[in-house]
């Protein structure tokens, strides 16, 4: 066993880019054995990329990792598990079709034979003291998230790791789960363990952490160590954290004046859900009884870490995915049980997140890309027959009106940058009688410029009397467009606020699991 | 810069020849008589050629069924089971219905039961793939192997021809079968092969219906969220390409042979299955590519008689052609994102 509180890794300024982002922006820390390193931030703060580097993913662009006090170039995964860093990534990476013993024996060396009797051996010596005793014999598909993830962690200790990194671990387990993992995490700090721990949730942070380190944006924006955890009051150190998190930056590129909230707008409901329903599914959460509405010319923001069912609700509005209770109201007409054709027509479109996979077909052309939805309709189409110069036409007039920047109609979507992809998916959705359009992280992956346009067509969209529902992690977007946001926690609306002053810190606290 | 469709297309056929020349040279057979033989054949006899046209009936029929599938992206592997129920269908069906009615409606009505039939044979792996997502690869290809079974049973037990030793369906009578072209020994079944492949290429290229079936194949979730019915699609492609092969067997039965007998398997499907890959799902390469693969058969049917090459030859050279296909494509593919920046 090392020493207590002895540095194992010591990041220094280490950077990295990637086109048109800064992961990581001179972020320093330093994990000591003993030690839990809690590390804190939105989507997009950088943690994921973090660790990437730590588990010998991607290699920093500057600064230096130093690994027992030297220098080192963390270069496979294979490296990193033999300098003793383990991870256990938020979606388990075990073979869910091979049993327990077999999955802690993967990556042995293909010419020997399985070695089963030294494995129950060690597993026992290593798990009774934590209390991870698996049954070695059990398929993996049988057991538990939790139990998967205690696997994992058995797989990292069997493979001698002294660092252990657990990315987002809790955020599909049942909150006694957590608290198993909780002691589990406190028990292997306690046997000198190193513990990286990423987490959303704020009272976690505090519960489990020994130090905490706050990433925004790419970059350290704050440290507590375990003397103020322990010295200060929980509430203040919450509030702290909130602060770091989700305060205001003076710099931010992308700012927006703050809509004023308007409260007639939300008089005249235009859209209507009431107790939506779906079930989870296996690494998904479902939606449990959503109810909210939207005002004509309303922007409903939409908040959440990325994967607590926003996409589902989404779905689930368009009609792409069955709702099994509950009903959805648009306008005068119930649209519950429509096909996503019917509620197309009735007014309701969906700008989808995934746009290369399911927002256009990639080798298609343009042209055809725009009708995808409206593939048979006249007059494009008359009597089933594809009228070729009609649609290319048609098509050219929209190319010009929204811009897209294409060498042809002709030209597949796939060529096209991303931000003439959501250009086009936009001349798509907003033809003929769109009333409500959700928007599915709609500036998610486009550069600054393309970023300001989209936002300023949701503006002028609402400004026309259409209503939004904006689904967004960036809370800055949010706050500059939306009249209310609503918060998404583990497939249930958390709360809905004004987007008033006060919105930031409430919208933030809701995001992390405390109450607005 | 990218390389003329037409030389990746010729230039693997030419290599394979090479490739195929060198395994016959080594199976100690002159690959150049054997060639000339083929073509001798299949192509430059009046009676080859003749033969080959017949040939390409069945065929394109089936090729227009695989295009379908194909370009929606369902792997109907089952044409062979699909065709041999349609072949019987007609076999069953056409003396009777000759001797009830007059020849032009006996054969239209044998058209529609064979396609009936075939289609009706591919609901169980069309309802477990849209609806179950069960993969149709499997499920056809044990289909097949049920379908061919099922064909000899009833060739064996139900309609089989009394008057006959050999096991076989009774025979259609010659002045009743598809008429023949002209003074030829061709089959009128070639006209409704033709027809059937350049109405498939049409409504997968022109037609809604078609576009449809080809954004399921080209992106299943982009349909989805299109709001396309994918599974009543994938029901629809399923009964037209099976319908198409179960022509396929009506058109070879109340065509060429008038009969099925026990056992008669000539697996078409299976070997047209890489003629229309070499074709790229186009119909109208689909026909020339099942008109070289027809000379083929038919001179390679002759060569093993004469030369003593077995008759598989022909599917050994159309696989030799397919690999060096893949490896040009590959290659090309590579050279030219090289090329980007």
């Amino acid at each position: 066993m090392p020493n207590a509180n002895q540095d194992i890794i010591v990041l220094d300024g280490v950077t990295k880019r990637f086109p048109g982002v800064l992961a990581n922006d001179a972020v320093s820390l330093t994990i000591r054995s003993g030690e839990v390193h809690v590390l804190l931030g939105e989507n997009g703060a950088g943690k994921s990329t973090l660790i990437d580097m730590l588990s010998g993913v991607q290699q920093p662009d500057d600064g230096h990792i130093f690994v027992d006090g030297k220098p080192t170039a963390i270069t496979s995964p294979r490296h990193a598990l033999a300098l003793g860093v383990g991870t256990v990534f938020q979606h388990t990476m075990l073979v869910p079709s091979l049993t327990v013993a077999e999955n802690l024996l993967l990556g042995a060396p293909w010419w020997q034979r399985p070695r089963k009797a030294e494995l129950r051996v060690r597993a026992a010596a290593i798990g009774n003291n934590l209390g991870i005793t698996p049954n070695l014999e059990a398929l993996t598909s049988s057991l538990s998230l939790g139990q998967q993830q205690q696997v994992e962690i058995l797989r990292a200790l069997l493979r001698n790791s002294r660092v252990l990194i657990l990315d987002e671990s809790t955020s599909m387990l049942t909150p006694q789960g957590i608290e198993e993992l909780g002691a589990l995490v406190r028990k292997l700090a306690g046997q000198g363990l190193a513990i990286v721990f990423i987490t959303h949730k704020l009272k976690e942070a505090v519960a489990f952490g020994d130090r905490v380190s706050v990433l925004k944006l790419g970059r350290k924006v704050g440290e507590i160590d375990a003397g103020q955890l322990r010295s200060r009051s929980e509430t203040t150190i919450i509030s702290d954290i909130v602060e770091l998190m989700f305060g205001k930056r003076s710099d931010d590129p992308e700012g927006a004046v703050q809509r004023s909230h308007s409260p007639e707008k939300t008089a005249n409901a235009l859209l209507e859900v009431r107790d939506l329903y779906v079930p989870a599914t296996p690494g998904n959460h479902g939606l449990e009884s959503v109810s909210f509405s939207i005002g004509q010319g309303e922007v409903l923001g939409l908040a959440g870490i990325d994967g607590n069912g926003q996409k589902q609700l989404a779905e689930a509005l368009a009609g792409q995915l069955p709702a099994v209770a509950g009903s959805i109201r648009l306008g005068p007409a119930q649209i519950t049980g429509l096909s996503v054709g019917r509620r197309r027509a009735a007014g309701l479109r969906y700008l989808t997140d995934d746009r290369l996979g399911e927002g256009i077909v990639g080798d298609f052309p343009v042209a055809i890309n725009l009708f995808l939805k409206e593939v048979g309709a006249p007059p494009l189409w008359r009597h089933g027959i594809e009228q070729r110069s009609a649609i290319e036409a048609r098509a050219g007039e929209l190319i010009r009106q929204y811009d897209v920047r294409t060498p042809s109609p002709r030209t597949p979507a796939g060529r096209l940058s991303g931000g003439n992809i959501q250009k086009l998916i936009l001349a798509r959705e907003l033809a003929f009688g769109a009333k409500l359009i959700i928007f599915n992280k709609p500036t998610h992956g486009l550069d600054l410029a393309n970023t300001l346009a989209a936002r300023q067509w949701i503006k002028d969209i609402a400004a026309g009397g259409m209503g939004v529902l904006l689904i967004s992690t960036d809370l800055e977007e949010l706050l500059a467009l939306s009249d209310r946001i609503a918060v998404m926690s583990r497939g249930r609306i958390a709360g809905i606020v004004d987007n008033s002053g006060a919105a930031r810190m409430a919208v933030g606290r809701l995001m992390t699991g405390l109450a607005a | 810069m990218m390389v003329p469709r037409l030389l990746l297309t010729i230039g693997p056929i030419i290599a394979a020849l090479i490739i195929a020349g060198a395994v016959l040279a080594v199976a100690g057979v002159n690959p150049l008589s054997y060639y000339a033989y083929v073509l001798q054949r299949g192509l430059l006899s009046p009676g080859g050629v003749q033969q080959t046209l017949t040939r390409m009936a069945p065929l394109l029929c089936i090729a227009a069924g695989l295009i379908i599938a194909f370009r929606a992206g369902i792997w109907n592997l089952g044409t062979d089971g699909q065709f041999l129920l349609g072949a019987v269908a007609a076999a069953a069906s056409g003396p009777l219905l000759a001797e009830m009615m007059p020849v032009g409606l006996a054969l239209f009505l044998c058209f529609v039961l064979s396609t009936l039939v075939a289609a009706l044979w591919s609901l169980l792996p069309a309802l477990l793939r849209a609806y179950q997502g069960v993969n149709e690869i499997i499920t056809t290809l044990m289909m097949t192997f049920l379908g061919t079974s099922l064909a000899n049973v009833l060739v064996k037990l139900v309609f089989l021809d009394p008057a006959t030793t050999v096991p076989q369906t009774r025979t259609l009578p010659v002045e009743d079968r598809l008429p023949r072209l002209f003074d030829t020994t061709v089959t009128s079944g070639l006209i409704l092969g033709l027809i059937a492949i350049i109405a498939v290429h049409l409504m997968m290229t022109r037609t809604a219906f078609g576009l449809r079936l080809r954004i399921v194949g080209a992106s299943p979730r982009a349909a989805l969220h299109a709001g396309l019915g994918v599974p009543a699609l994938t029901v629809a492609v399923f009964a037209l390409s099976a319908g198409l092969a179960g022509l396929a067997g009506a058109v070879d039965i109340l065509g060429v042979y008038g009969n099925v007998r026990t056992d008669w398997d000539p697996a078409y499907g299976m070997a047209v299955i890489p003629v229309v890959f070499l074709a790229r799902m186009n119909g109208f390469a689909a026909i020339a590519f099942v008109f070289l693969f027809s000379i083929l058969s038919i001179g390679g049917e002759s060569a093993a008689r004469r030369l003593g090459v077995p008759q598989n030859f022909t599917l050994v050279f159309v696989a030799i052609v397919l690999i060096v296909l893949a490896l040009a494509e590959y290659y090309t593919k590579r050279i030219s994102q090289s090329r980007e920046p």
